[in-house]
């Protein structure tokens, strides 16, 4: 952060500028607790480098948006935060990732702990074959609750939490699968917030979506801001300038930008961030 | 950015229709710049005929507006433009409020001029009237090619000349008060002539808002309402 060094020559101008509500707004983060940091994030598939360098710091409770063209690794980066990656073959990664604080790579970090606190949803929803109720309930089963009532009152608050429970209430017991797909997806975030994470990974969460379902998702991810952060992966820029505080463009696995969304979608200080949000060929 | 980057969108049809809107302004803009010229020689000649003429014309400065506004709610609508696509059409829609007022001021001082052409003409022949008219009439001129080539420097300097515009209005408002409080029969047609000359001062300020917009265009940054001084501070950072 390069808080400090200007502010004694530019300050009786600032004052100026602030009487007309035009603050710098050039300190990015500056006044945001970071949720999670990476620290020379390098990421290999094999042979092939699909990250390289990524120093970035995601800030708590506010939702950030990665854009980029299909491939730049902002879906790669995403599945870092809660270590997707270990799951593919020949996937080596060096470099820091610490969330709160804690390097979530180190040999005594239990992985099935760490998806617990970083929830992700992905471009499909993936409702499990079984009914509504026990979809959200599924989590806290597995953490071995059994009382009816905790299911019953974390089922309902979940389902409230994502919108959806005005719709399903009085059908709980029936299949999640005869849901619109609209629903099923916002089952899936009612399941990732059931278990109470910190950190909720969306993977293009409104992609498949028809645009009133699109619409409904984004505003429980506004709404949903006040208690967790979101890291948000979309290929539809004007979706990561509605929901996003903060936009990350990536490119060819490496951060090109990471600004505040105002700044990113107004006046990016990068040319490729120019050239990729407004459709032109770099 | 530079005037190169409007194209390479894409979208071959979004490069033309920002080309359009931005040609539509400059049409409109040379449209504006000969009714300041013509009002002012109106004024100064005391010709009826031409006055009459500019305040017709004005219809057709109105028309522009609204049509290049209606191109602009089109853009946005369809292309939700972003980057400097977004500030281009944003300055635009800016540039041609200020257009149209300029064109409103201008059709004032064909009025006065209509006004005037009925009384005595003063020794020097309004020759400070013609001079500000010319001076702002350049102003609007040097805005508009700042705008087509998205040159800063030129917009600061054009907007730099604003300055002397106003010296030279508020020379011209002592003389008048002078000639008023010497022969008060000649009160109304010194107000005809302060009128005419604010009028003219207005095109300054607006010709100056519209070098802001370019800056803004082509910078990013918002320069409204602070001085030169700290437009010129506030880009070398």
């Amino acid at each position: 952060m390069t808080t400090n060094t200007n502010t004694t020559e530019t300050k009786t101008h600032a004052v100026n500028l602030k009487s007309l509500g035009r603050e710098q707004r050039s300190n990015v983060l500056k006044n945001e607790t970071t949720c999670i940091s990476t620290d020379n994030l390098n990421l290999f598939y094999a042979e092939k480098q699909a990250l390289q360098n990524v120093n970035l710091s995601i800030p708590e409770k506010k939702v950030s948006a990665f854009i980029g063209p299909s491939g730049c690794g902002k879906s790669t980066l995403l599945r870092c935060f809660n270590r997707m990656n270990d799951l593919v073959d020949g996937c080596r990664i060096e470099g820091k990732i610490n969330i709160d604080g804690s390097n979530i790579y180190e040999k005594n970090v239990d992985v099935s702990e760490l998806r617990r606190r970083v929830g992700m949803v992905f471009q499909k929803p993936n409702p499990f074959p079984k009914t509504i109720y026990e979809n959200v309930a599924y989590g806290l089963r597995l953490q071995g609750v059994k009382s009816r009532r905790v299911l019953d009152e974390v089922v309902e608050k979940s389902l409230r939490g994502a919108a959806l429970w005005d719709e399903v209430k009085d059908r709980l017991h029936e299949s999640a699968l005869g849901m619109s797909g609209g629903q099923q997806q916002r089952l899936v975030i009612a399941r990732a917030i059931a278990i109470e994470p910190e950190v909720l990974l969306l993977d293009e969460p409104a992609s498949a979506l028809d645009p009133i379902s699109t619409l409904k998702i984004e505003e429980l991810i506004s709404e949903l801001k006040d208690r967790y952060t979101i890291v948000i992966v979309t290929h539809n820029m004007q979706q990561a300038a509605r929901v996003s505080d903060y936009t990350a463009f990536m490119y060819m696995g490496e951060m090109i930008e990471f600004d505040n969304t105002d700044k990113i979608f107004t006046n990016p200080s990068k040319k490729q961030t120019e050239d990729y949000i407004t459709g032109r060929y770099g | 950015m530079d005037k190169s980057k409007i194209g390479h969108h894409i979208s071959q049809q979004f490069n033309s229709e920002l080309e359009e809107i931005r040609t539509l302004v400059l049409s409109m803009g040379g449209l504006v710049e000969e009714q300041i010229r013509n009002a002012t020689q109106a004024l100064v000649e005391g010709n009826v005929e031409l006055g009459e003429a500019v305040i017709s014309r004005d219809v057709k400065v109105n028309k522009a507006e609204v049509n290049i506004d209606e191109e602009c709610t089109h853009i946005i609508a369809r292309r939700q433009p972003a980057a400097t696509d977004l500030r281009l059409v944003i300055a635009v829609i800016k540039t041609i409020t200020d257009l149209e007022r300029i064109g409103d001021q201008a059709e004032r001082v064909a009025r006065m001029g209509i006004r005037l052409a009925e009384v005595d003409r003063p020794k020097n022949n309004y020759h400070e009237i013609q001079n500000m008219g010319d001076h702002v009439a350049k102003m609007v001129h040097g805005a508009l090619d700042a705008f087509a080539r998205m040159d800063v420097e030129s917009a600061i300097e054009v907007s730099k000349r604003d300055n002397q515009v106003d010296q030279e209005y508020d020379g011209l408002m002592r003389q008048c008060l002078t000639f008023m409080m010497e022969d008060p029969r000649k009160i109304t047609q010194m107000l005809d002539i302060m009128w005419a000359a604010r009028a003219i001062e207005r095109i300054g300020d607006h010709a100056k808002n519209i070098c802001e917009y370019v800056i803004y265009l082509v910078k990013g940054k918002d320069v409204r309402h602070i001085t030169i001084e700290q437009i010129e501070d506030e880009l070398s950072r």
